[in-house]
C-alpha cells in the first residue's frame, strides 16, 4: 500500500498527489512514469511522475480527472492508499547540453516536463518553456517552471491569462527569434503531433513523451504499440520519449480511442452512483472546446480544401403554389 | 479409473519416461503409489523434484515428453497417460488436506533473490527454500504466479491451484514481494548491496510478437498477452472490473501454440459467434498440446489452417473490420525440419472479423538485460547462460524465457530446478 502524504487542487479537475514510494522516489529519473492501481478490481493506468525526493521518499503524480481510474484516483485524499505504484518505468529523458531548448508543456504534461526542465537546465542549457492551456485555471506548475527556466511564455486558448492562441504559436515565436538547438514537447497527442510539425518545418530536432493505453507497462501486452520511423515500438519498454518528426501521431490517435465509448460508459455509470460529482460541467466544456478530440479528429476527416470545394446546399422548399394556400 | 490406468504402468528398471521429464519426476513411483492406493504418498513423490504438481498435470505437452518415450509405444500401444495420473494424484492431495510442505534443510543463512514469479522462479525458489537458503522472490505484477496466473485462462489452470502451491512455498519460508520491478525499482545492484548472494533471473517473456503487416495496429488487434491478461489478471470481462474489454463476436486469432487455443476458447467463453485458429502451417505442424486442440475443436472453433494474414482492413473509426488471408501449401522442409508453408500464388480470402489476437510468439523482455552492465546477451536479447544456467556474471542465474525466448511451463520449472542446484554448488564451495 502506498500512502497519499498530501493533496492539492490546481484546477477543477487537476489534483496533485505527493505519494509514499521510497523505492521508486531513490530510482526515478527524469522521464520515467509508474502504473497506478487504486484498489482490487481497479485497472492499471500509467502516470508520469513529476518530481520525486528521494530523501523523503516521495513522489509526485499530477493526475487529470478524465476517465473512470483517474477520478477514482482524485477522490482519494490525504492519508488514504493506493493499492499498487509500480515503477519507475520506462527509459528515463536522455540529458545534454543542447545549447537552446525549448519546454511545450500543453494541460498536465506540463507535470511531466518539469522534471526534464530541471534536468536540462541543470545540464547548462538555456531553457525556454512554452505553458499552454484552454483558459487560466489550466496552466499548472508555472511558479516550479519558473524557477528552472530562462524564459516563460504562456498562451492559452481564450486569451484569459498570457497570450492568447495556441501553444505552436508560442514556439514559433522563439523559432522565429533566436536559433534553437532542440525541442520537448508534452501533453494531448494532437498538441504534439502539431509542435512536431511546425519543428520539423524548421528541422529542429524534437523529443515527445507519449501516454498510451496500457495494461502491465512491462513490455508484456503490447497495448502501448506506437510506429515509429515504421516499425512497432512500445512506449512501456522503447519509450515513452521518441524521436517526434518519426511518431504516426494518427495512427496513435486512433489507438487512443479504443474504449472511448466504454470509458463513457463506465463514468456516467460511476456518477449515477456516485452524484456529488458534476458531469454537467465536464460535458459542456468538451462541447466548446475546440482542442476536444472528438473535434480534432472530426477536422482531421476532410481537407479544407475539399470543405471549401462544396457547393452550397439549396433548402428543400415546399411547392410554391401549395405554399401560397396553406395558412399554417 | 486412475488405478486401472496405474496399473498399465510397466515400471520398468530403466524408465524412458523419466529421460523425457524437463524437472526428472520420478514417475514409475509416483503412478505406482497411486496403484498401492497411497495416493497422498503419491502427491509426495511428485513434491520431491516438482514445486508445482498440479500445474504440470494442466499444462505440460505430455504427448511430447514423458509419455512419447513410454514403452508401450514401442508395443505399438497407446502410453500411460502420465499427466493425468499426475494432475490426480496432485489433485487428491490438495482436495484432502494432504498437502505435506516438504523436509527443510536447517537454515544457511544465506540470502538470495528471485526475479519474477512464475513458473521458472517458483520452482527455484521451491529448491532453494528447501535446501535451506533464504529465498525472497520478487514480482512486478501485482499478483504471484507471472504466465500461471496472466497468461494460462482459469479453465484451463484454476487460479486457486496456484495459489495453493503458492502458500505452500510461503509455508515454506519463502518471501514474496509484489510491484517491484527489478532493473527498475531495484538494481541487480541494489540487491548485491542488501545481502543477496545470488539472483536468479527468470523475468520471462515480455515483448510480444506482431507480424508487421498492413493495419495490424488497429483497434481491436490484441497481441494473446494482451488479451488474455485483460481476461485474467485484470478480469475485465465482469462487470465490476475497472479494465475494459471489448467483447468480440468474430475473433480470428492467428498461431498455433498453446497461448492461441488458450485465447481462442476464452473468446468462445465470453461470446463469440464465431471463434477461429488461422495458422501458416497444416495441423501436423501445430505446436500446442495435442488435448488444446481437440478441446477447442470440440467447443466449435473453426480451424483455418494454411492460412497466412497478410492484412487488416479498419473501418472509419479504426476497428479492424476484415483479415485478409493468403492460402498457404506445404513445401520442403526447412531447419526446424517442418515443411515450410509456401503461398499459392492468387489464393486470397477476406473474412469479417471485429477482433483479431495475434498469438506469433514473443521476444525476452528487456528490463532486466538492458540494465546490468556486462551481462552477455544471446539471440534476441535473451540472457546468455552456460550448462548450468549461470550467466557471464558468475553470481547471476537465469532461465526459463528469458533464456529461452518463449517455451513451455515445464521447461521453465527445469530451469528453475537445474539453476538451484548450480546455485548450491557454487555458495557452498565458497
Amino acid at each position: 500500500m502506498y500512502k497519499i502524504v498530501s493533496k492539492e487542487q490546481f484546477s477543477q479537475n487537476v489534483f496533485r498527489l505527493c505519494v509514499e514510494a521510497p523505492l521508486i522516489a531513490r530510482a526515478c529519473r527524469a522521464g520515467n512514469f509508474v502504473i497506478v492501481r487504486i484498489a482490487d478490481k481497479g485497472e492499471r493506468i500509467p502516470l508520469t511522475i513529476a518530481a520525486s525526493d528521494a530523501e523523503k521518499g516521495i513522489i509526485t503524480l499530477v493526475v487529470q480527472r478524465v476517465g473512470l481510474s483517474s477520478t477514482r484516483l482524485c477522490e482519494l485524499n490525504e492519508g488514504d492508499e493506493i493499492l499498487d505504484v509500480v515503477g519507475p518505468l520506462g527509459q528515463p529523458t536522455h540529458i545534454e547540453n543542447h545549447g537552446t531548448v525549448v519546454c511545450a508543456g500543453g494541460g498536465v504534461g506540463v507535470a511531466p516536463m518539469l522534471p526534464i526542465a530541471t534536468a536540462l537546465k541543470k545540464a547548462g542549457n538555456r531553457v525556454i518553456s512554452v505553458l499552454a492551456g484552454r483558459s487560466k485555471e489550466l496552466i499548472i506548475l508555472e511558479k516550479e517552471v519558473r524557477a528552472v527556466s530562462d524564459e516563460v511564455i504562456i498562451m492559452t486558448d481564450d486569451g484569459s491569462y498570457g497570450d492568447k492562441g495556441l501553444v505552436t504559436e508560442g514556439v514559433e515565436r522563439v523559432i522565429k527569434r533566436e536559433k534553437v538547438d532542440k525541442c520537448f514537447a508534452i501533453g494531448p497527442a494532437v498538441m504534439m503531433k502539431f509542435v512536431c510539425l511546425l519543428t520539423k518545418k524548421y528541422e529542429i530536432p524534437t523529443e515527445v513523451s507519449l501516454n498510451t493505453i496500457m495494461v502491465d507497462g512491462t513490455g508484456m501486452c503490447g497495448a502501448c504499440r506506437v510506429t515509429v520511423d515504421g516499425k512497432t515500438k512500445f512506449v512501456c519498454v522503447d519509450g515513452p520519449e521518441f524521436d517526434g518528426h518519426k511518431v504516426d501521431f494518427d495512427g496513435m490517435l486512433k489507438r487512443l480511442a479504443a474504449f472511448k465509448d466504454m470509458e463513457r460508459e463506465e463514468i456516467e455509470k460511476y456518477n449515477d452512483v456516485h452524484c456529488e460529482a458534476d458531469p454537467a460541467q465536464n460535458e459542456d466544456a468538451e462541447l466548446i472546446d475546440r482542442n476536444a478530440e472528438w473535434r480534432v479528429a472530426l477536422r482531421g476527416k476532410m481537407k479544407a480544401k475539399d470543405r471549401t470545394n462544396i457547393e452550397r446546399c439549396v433548402m428543400p422548399e415546399l411547392d410554391p403554389v401549395y405554399r401560397a394556400r396553406s395558412l399554417r | 479409473m486412475a488405478l486401472t490406468e496405474a496399473q498399465r504402468c510397466l515400471d520398468c528398471p530403466n524408465p524412458t519416461c523419466m529421460e523425457g521429464c524437463p524437472v526428472s519426476i520420478n514417475i514409475p513411483s509416483f503412478i505406482k503409489n497411486i496403484e498401492r492406493g497411497e495416493f497422498g504418498k503419491a502427491a509426495k513423490v511428485l513434491k520431491m523434484t516438482s514445486s508445482l504438481p498440479a500445474v504440470c498435470g494442466r499444462v505440460c505437452p505430455q504427448e511430447k515428453q514423458c509419455e512419447s518415450k513410454c514403452m508401450h509405444l514401442k508395443m505399438g500401444k497407446k502410453a500411460v497417460a502420465i499427466g493425468s495420473l499426475e494432475r490426480f494424484a496432485a489433485d487428491y492431495a490438495r482436495e484432502h488436506g494432504e498437502l505435506s510442505a516438504p523436509v527443510i534443510a536447517p537454515a544457511k543463512g544465506i540470502k538470495v533473490a528471485v526475479v519474477g514469479s512464475g513458473p521458472a522462479g517458483l520452482s527455484f525458489a521451491g529448491d532453494m527454500a528447501k535446501m535451506g537458503y533464504d529465498v525472497t522472490v520478487f514480482e512486478a505484477l501485482h499478483e504471484i504466479g507471472g504466465v500461471l496466473k496472466y497468461g494460462i485462462p482459469e479453465f484451463r489452470l484454476p487460479n486457486a491451484i496456484v495459489d495453493v502451491e503458492i502458500n505452500t512455498l510461503e509455508q515454506m519460508g519463502v518471501k514474496f514481494v509484489k510491484d517491484c520491478v527489478i532493473g527498475k525499482t531495484l538494481s541487480i545492484a541494489d540487491l548485491e548491496a542488501d545481502g543477496f548472494k545470488g539472483i536468479f533471473v527468470a523475468s520471462g517473456a515480455g515483448l510480444p510478437n506482431f507480424m508487421n503487416i498492413p493495419g495490424e495496429n488497429s483497434i481491436n488487434i490484441m497481441s494473446s498477452n494482451e488479451y488474455l491478461t485483460r481476461v485474467n489478471l485484470m478480469d475485465a470481462s465482469n462487470p465490476e472490473s475497472d479494465t475494459p474489454m471489448r467483447i468480440g463476436k468474430r475473433v480470428a486469432v492467428v498461431g498455433g501454440g498453446n497461448t492461441a487455443m488458450d485465447s481462442v476458447r476464452t473468446a468462445l467463453r465470453l461470446g463469440a459467434e464465431k471463434a477461429m485458429i488461422i495458422y501458416r502451417r497444416s495441423e501436423a505442424e501445430m505446436p500446442a498440446r495435442l488435448e488444446e486442440v481437440k478441446h477447442a475443436k470440440e467447443e466449435g472453433v473453426e480451424f483455418l489452417t494454411l492460412h497466412n494474414p497478410i492484412e487488416y482492413i479498419a473501418d472509419e473509426n479504426g476497428c479492424v473490420k476484415q483479415i485478409v488471408l493468403q492460402k498457404m501449401e506445404l513445401g520442403e522442409p526447412d531447419a526446424s525440419g517442418r515443411r515450410s508453408p509456401v503461398p499459392i500464388e492468387g489464393a486470397i480470402e477476406t473474412i469479417d472479423i471485429d477482433t483479431a489476437v495475434v498469438s506469433v510468439g514473443v521476444s525476452p523482455n528487456p528490463l532486466v538485460p538492458t540494465s546490468v552492465e556486462g551481462l552477455e546477451l544471446g539471440r534476441k536479447n535473451t540472457i546468455a547462460v552456460n550448462e548450468k544456467m549461470q550467466s557471464s556474471i558468475p553470481t547471476i542465474f537465469a532461465g526459463g524465457d528469458i533464456v529461452r525466448g518463449g517455451a513451455t511451463v515445464i521447461l521453465a520449472m527445469g530451469d528453475g530446478r537445474k539453476a538451484a542446484a548450480s546455485m548450491d554448488e557454487m555458495l557452498s564451495a565458497k
